[in-house]
């Protein structure tokens, strides 16, 4: 993704053989060899169309076909599928010891996640909504993020914890939140939000592959269509979108490489998930020539594609649903200020959630859309 | 992956058999003839009644059998029979009809668009209704999303409601939480919380805080069998056995959750009333379609509470008749027969038989009865739907989300909020 322009997917694909052993390549380092290895002329093949749902559905297929160790639990995933339909049709393909509902508890949940992880499972475990992992906080703050370290590596905890986030949705205070801050901030677990359907599954399967424990939440605004920010217009779907052509077999985007989501000179936006098609549009209907870094994984960051767009733009901005204080925007704007004083022309902004739960009938009012983002985008450029 | 941990090296020659997984599964999926077989259900009456004061370790049997009053032919039997005057009968019947009338008007109001979400307490009435009445007005309530019933037992504003649920400029909550979440001080009514199971060691602490004090009040709480999986569910119990608490805990086993059933909560290896047992703490099992059952056994609970003999358990036995909510769809997971040929019956149907076998009813007066209180929620509804529906503007002034983050708003909020005034103004809006 360097030199500032779109990238087709395919340089960031690593289509190894399913023979490759899963461990093989299950550090996020050693994949970004491997896929600079196969990055010539690697088109998507076998590639349909998909929505988020479908990709992330097929990465758990995908996988749990490559490697027996993979298992899928959570509140209704089995039988019915999971509330969104992620797992949908899982448990019927691979049996109720690999694929089954479990008891509301989430602490539960990914204690015995963290568990399987000992015995030498890779667990999948899903939290029905992102507002529902606090119970959850314990054993994966406390144990999962700590079990390598604490124990010098004679355990580890692989998991993956699925879970839906962010707003949009009518959901209340309690379907809506973005609580990525709070796992951002916690050594040892990663952090992963996609934005398309093929980034969702490569990054799914990434997540999964690797060895230490991720949270990858789903930004469930997006999981039917792209959403431009724009509520009062219809919702699209993810037909026709480049990035829902998605292949049906395996393969991975690394973690820790964010994607350039338009190439530009005139500021960099930094983004994910949700926000990455409200800034596109806002940026297509200014007509300004803004850089989008959609960061795909929060922890570890890409901070040398970060690094190298500010110091080409000189101006920044940082766009996330999640509220301001302490969030992880704090933490970017850290870093770039850190890294590229000499190079910014202007004061690096924020638009995020303001610091309120997330309301019901004003989630519009909250939700930081267009008309935020071309506000500071009109500040930043004024300078 | 590696060798898992203690592999089967060290195992060779022992020639034992492979472990298995159980994972549970439901007697019956779409497609399949509903099967309650398994359920055992003694005869109405059957239950001994012990004493208020009773010990917990005197009375185990009451968490596995099931307390029921009203009998096949509409009877009130047995020495749980409240003996209810006509008056109170009749009254338990309208609120439970109306509690059904209110969900299908809020229902329908979903599916025109006018709200995000609703979630029906169909064929639950009884456990909300005969719950409310047999606690004192004053006694204080946590419930779960599918109580609504106790607000319309305590007369509650059906328009309040409907305010809530239409996060209009009339919802005392200002529109910030999903529909149905609603809270009632003035009823007693505490605000309901979208995480499960977290009302449950608060109304504990409440019950707690009424001991100390040395107060009358007691306090009772609601949550889904499903919902008894979370650990805030057993600290509750831990809290409410070690220092007695004057609480009521309840629990409503309809069967499901979403679409786990509730053997994913342990209910094949044993009943929720048991999970009392364990705790050392009064535990009943009741016919939770039966209001007379339900108004007896919570009656015999706050009795006991009062009396500083400490905290019941009760299970309420009963059936989710509809979706989970409006955003679900059960014939996607259970068998479309089951509502229909549940063995304890309708609630509002059995409380109806008993009274015409009474002599103080008949089928006439229900019908007019219940086409009167359609119109009574009709009327409510139009009220409330003055102060706008969800998303047509009519909501609480913009500025309004800023309040009540804090009692006082710090600086940084006083910032975000004229941000976003000027914002807005900024583009013309
Ligand atoms: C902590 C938490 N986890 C998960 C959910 C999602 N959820 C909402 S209701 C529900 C099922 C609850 O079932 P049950 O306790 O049986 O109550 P019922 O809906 O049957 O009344 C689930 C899993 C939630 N609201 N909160
Ligand atoms: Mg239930």
């Amino acid at each position: 993704m360097e030199g500032g322009r779109p990238v087709s997917k395919a340089n960031e694909t690593d289509a190894v053989s399913k023979a490759n052993e899963t461990d093989a390549v299950s550090k996020a380092n050693e994949a970004g060899v491997v896929s600079e290895v196969m990055a010539q002329g690697e088109a998507r093949s076998d590639a349909q169309q998909m929505n988020m749902i479908q990709a992330i559905n097929s990465a758990l297929d995908v996988m749990m076909d490559r490697d027996p160790d993979v298992v899928v639990m959570g509140e209704d995933v089995g039988y019915f599928g999971g509330v969104f339909r992620a797992t949908a049709g899982l448990q019927q393909k691979y049996g109720k010891n690999r694929v089954f509902d479990t008891p509301i508890t989430e602490c539960g949940i990914i204690g015995v996640a963290v568990g399987m992880g000992a015995y030498g499972l890779r667990p999948v475990p899903e939290i029905q909504f992102a507002d529902y992992i606090y119970p959850a906080l314990d054993q994966l703050v406390s144990e999962a993020a700590r079990l390598r370290y604490r124990s010098a590596g004679e355990f580890i905890s692989p998991m993956t914890v699925r879970s839906p986030f962010g707003g949009g949705i009518f959901g209340g205070q309690t379907h809506s939140q973005s609580p990525e801050g709070i796992f951002t901030h916690v050594s040892g677990v990663k952090t992963v939000i996609p934005s398309t359907p093929y980034d969702a599954k490569g990054l799914l399967i990434a997540a999964i592959e690797d060895n230490d424990p991720t949270i990858f939440f789903e930004p469930k605004r997006i999981y039917n269509g792209p959403f431009d920010g724009h509520y009062d217009t219809p919702a699209k779907s993810w037909a026709g979108h480049a990035e829902a052509q998605v292949p049906q077999g395996y393969y991975r985007i690394p973690l820790g490489k964010a994607r350039t989501a338009r190439a530009g000179e005139a500021l960099t936006i930094l983004c994910y998930g949700t926000m990455v098609h409200v800034v596109e549009n806002t940026v297509a209907a200014m007509g300004i020539d803004a850089e989008i870094i959609d960061l795909r994984t929060l922890v570890p960051l890409d901070i040398e594609a970060i690094e190298a767009s500010v110091r080409k733009t000189g101006r920044c901005l940082i766009v996330h649903e999640a509220t301001r204080t302490s969030g992880f925007g704090a933490e970017l704007l850290a870093q770039v200020q850190e890294r590229c004083f000499y190079h910014l022309e202007a004061p690096i902004e924020r638009v995020t959630g303001f610091d309120t739960p997330y309301p019901h009938s004003l989630e519009w009012a909250y939700f930081p859309g267009p008309v935020r983002i071309r506000e500071a985008i009109t500040k930043i450029m004024k300078d | 992956m590696s060798d898992p941990i203690g592999s089967v090296e060290g195992q060779a020659g022992r020639n034992l058999p492979p472990l298995k997984l159980h994972v549970p599964e439901p007697p019956a999926r779409p497609g399949e003839a509903a099967d309650f077989t398994h359920f055992d259900i003694p005869a109405a009456g059957a239950q001994p009644r012990p004493d208020e004061a009773a010990q917990p370790a005197d009375m185990r049997d009451m968490a596995y059998g099931l307390v029921r009053v009203l009998d096949d032919d509409g009877q009130a039997v047995g020495p749980w029979d409240p003996r209810l005057p006509a008056e109170t009968l009749l009254k338990m019947l309208r609120y439970m009809a109306l509690t059904r009338a209110f969900d299908a008007r809020m229902f329908r109001a979903q599916r025109q668009g006018k709200t995000s979400f609703y979630m029906k307490s169909t064929g639950e009435e009884a456990v909300s209704i005969g719950a409310a009445m047999a606690l004192s007005r004053d006694d204080m309530c946590f419930p779960s999303y599918r109580q609504q019933g106790i607000l319309i037992a305590r007369d509650w504003s059906l328009v309040d409601m409907m305010n809530q649920i239409y996060s209009n400029k009339g919802d005392r909550m200002k529109g910030r939480q999903l529909p149905i979440m609603y809270s009632a001080r003035e009823a007693g009514f505490f605000s309901i919380s979208g995480n499960l199971t977290t009302q449950y060691p608060q109304a504990v602490g409440w019950a707690m805080a009424s001991a100390a004090k040395g107060d009358t009040r007691i306090a009772a709480t609601w949550c889904g069998e499903g919902s008894t999986a979370e650990g805030d569910f057993h600290s509750a119990c831990t809290f409410a056995s070690v220092y007695r608490a004057p609480v009521i805990m309840n629990v409503v086993n309809n069967q499901w959750a979403i679409s786990s059933f509730s053997g994913f909560a342990g209910a094949e290896a044993t009943t929720f009333a048991a999970r009392a047992v364990g705790y050392g703490i009064a535990g009943l099992r009741v016919d939770g379609n039966d209001v007379l059952a339900v108004y007896a056994a919570t009656r015999w609970a706050a009795d006991r509470a009062r009396a500083n003999a400490g905290p019941t358990l009760i299970e309420h036995f009963t059936y989710r008749v509809e979706g989970h909510s409006t955003s679900d769809d059960p014939s996607a997971y259970r068998s479309a027969e089951e509502s229909s040929q549940w063995p304890l019956g309708d609630p509002v149907a059995r409380l109806k038989q008993h009274c015409i076998a009474l002599g103080i009813w008949d089928e006439d007066r229900h019908a007019a009865m219940d086409k009167e209180l359609a119109e009574h929620v009709r009327d409510a509804a139009r009220e409330a739907e003055k102060n706008g529906i969800l998303g047509h503007g009519l909501h609480h002034p913009m500025e309004s989300m800023f309040e009540d983050v804090f009692e006082k708003m710090p600086w940084h909020l006083e910032e975000q909020k004229q941000q976003m005034l000027d914002e807005w103004k900024a583009a013309g809006l």
